[in-house]
């Protein structure tokens, strides 16, 4: 099962890589992702918030970034 | 192919990036050149609520981000957390009124007969802190650190990260790498419970020897070390990706001090008494993230997210969440909807039994939050731009835990037993 996941880890960041060069846009066609609506996390406050609910409630925690540790409520 | 044509077209395109770049810093950022002289600042209050009394939480939180040009900023952010209310304590319903030893072995509680037994001695104010520094070390680099404090009655947390990433194809990928320190300490109220000791029985008169032995020392720590790989790559104009590898490793004091287990006699059976849960010292989680963000020629901006994990205690999760951000001008709307279903760890059971204790039992916990359960959260956020670079907004959630039956030939239970969990929750915020 590990062996499977790591093949298939190392697939998708092999693929993602060699895609990359022709994926993409232009310096000046960044306009539209720019916005901050269009950043990953866009609305930081609001993932922290939920980070904290969730790392509380739940088993698992992180992934997208460090979130939600550091507290006694787990 | 590609690469070669890439590699052959580097000055130019070296040249083009850089008026791009100059472009972009000219044109869309006019506006915001004034800004980036000040803090903008985003304030919010959540409210949290779950029914049948249990957990009630206020927490306001401010960030305050300074950017000094478009890739340097500091962010500085304080949060202010206060709990009240009842939290599951681990133990099983019984058709007997069941009463307990408080944590800090002071007094008792009784949960009444058919009860799920709540510990309503809950009740804390956290204050956490964050710092952290992003800056570039050159065209193709950047770099970040950061710090956290997090303080409240019975645990402290201290801890550090830092990332590096590298720019490739244009800036058009990332590669990132982090990783973060957590020094956590435990004190908890009455001491440190000794695993898989008995909890004291109230009333019983040799209750105080056996509350002395049920405890060993007030305080033990924990560390934790995250690691973290990501790439995240421009598709097209309006779509982006990100794909992150991440691991965490948690060593020392993983116990939740105030959790216990049933103890009864058989499956369905009578209850003997109650151990409190004794976890293993280190656990090790995995996760896989990917995110898509697309948008919409409307403006909209549909954000899909899925994250795998899994860890040697046994535990695999998936977490599947949507938004959709519907652009109506100066106001916005947003569905969110989140799906999550976790399987339990290995050593989670609802409760042993009494041959299992004598036999030698190790390991065990019935905490909810390491069983098997599903989990939805239905929400929608709404946002109105008050003025050029300030947002009202708020969002209402529904979060529902369903706890599923514990099939096991030893000691199986139904879902109906088992806590399950209704919560709202409540952000309130201004972007200034």
């Amino acid at each position: 099962m590990m062996k499977l996941q790591r093949i298939v880890l190392l697939l998708l960041i092999g693929l993602l890589i060699s895609g990359c060069s022709s994926w993409g846009v232009k310096p000046w066609e960044r306009d539209l992702l720019a916005a901050d609506k269009m950043q990953l996390i866009s609305e930081p406050v609001e993932m922290g918030l939920d980070d904290h609910i969730y790392f509380s409630k739940e088993g698992s925690s992180g992934g997208r970034s460090f979130g939600g540790g550091g507290c006694g409520c787990n | 192919m590609s690469n070669d044509l890439d590699k052959k077209s580097l000055p130019l395109g070296t040249t083009l990036a850089a008026l791009g770049c100059a472009l972009l810093q000219g044109l869309p950022n006019q506006a915001q050149a004034g800004e980036l002289e000040n803090w903008d600042v985003d304030a919010a209050v959540l409210v949290y609520s779950e029914s049948d009394s249990r957990v009630q939480a206020a927490e306001p939180v401010i960030s305050a981000t300074r950017n000094f040009d478009s890739e340097t900023q500091l962010n500085l952010k304080l949060v202010l957390d206060t709990l009240t209310g009842a939290s599951p304590n681990g133990a099983l319903p019984s058709n007997q009124p069941q009463t307990f030893t408080r944590p800090s072995g002071k007094g008792s509680y009784t949960t009444d007969a058919g009860e799920l037994p709540l510990d309503d001695t809950f009740r804390d104010t956290r204050v956490a802190a964050s710092a952290d520094w992003s800056a570039p070390i050159n065209r193709d680099w950047t770099y970040s650190v950061g710090g956290h404090f997090s303080s409240e009655h019975d645990y402290l947390s201290t801890g550090t990260n830092a990332s590096l990433s590298r720019y490739l194809n244009q800036k058009n990928t990332t590669l990132t790498l982090a990783g973060g320190l957590s020094l956590d300490s435990i004190s908890p109220e009455g001491g440190l419970p000794v695993g898989l000791s008995s909890m004291a029985v109230p009333g019983s008169g040799s209750f105080n020897s056996d509350f002395a032995a049920s405890r060993s020392g007030s305080e033990d720590d924990k560390l934790v070390t995250d690691l973290l790989f990501g790439v995240t790559q421009v598709i097209n104009r309006r779509t982006l990706m990100q794909f992150n590898y991440s691991l965490n490793r948690a060593d020392g004091y993983l116990n939740d001090p105030y959790k216990v287990v049933s103890v009864l006699d058989q499956p369905g059976g009578t209850t003997q008494g109650y151990r409190y849960e004794q976890r293993p010292d280190s656990r090790i989680k995995q996760a896989l993230f990917g995110q898509v963000k697309y948008q919409l020629g409307s403006g909209d901006v549909a954000d899909l997210s899925y994250r795998y994990q899994f860890d040697d205690w046994g535990l695999n999760s998936h977490t599947l969440e949507f938004k959709y951000r519907w652009d109506l001008g100066r106001h916005y709307l947003e569905p969110q909807l989140r799906w999550y279903t976790q399987s339990a760890v290995d050593f989670y059971q609802p409760y042993a039994l009494t041959s299992q204790v004598n036999g030698g039992l190790d390991e065990v916990t019935a905490d909810y939050r390491l069983g098997d359960f599903d989990a939805w959260t239905l929400g929608v956020r709404y946002g109105y731009q008050v003025t050029e670079g300030q947002e009202a907004y708020t969002r209402l959630s529904l979060y529902q835990q369903t706890t599923d039956d514990f099939s096991s030939s030893t000691t199986p239970a139904s879902g109906d037993d088992l806590p399950d969990t209704t919560a709202v929750m409540w952000i309130l915020g201004y972007k200034f």
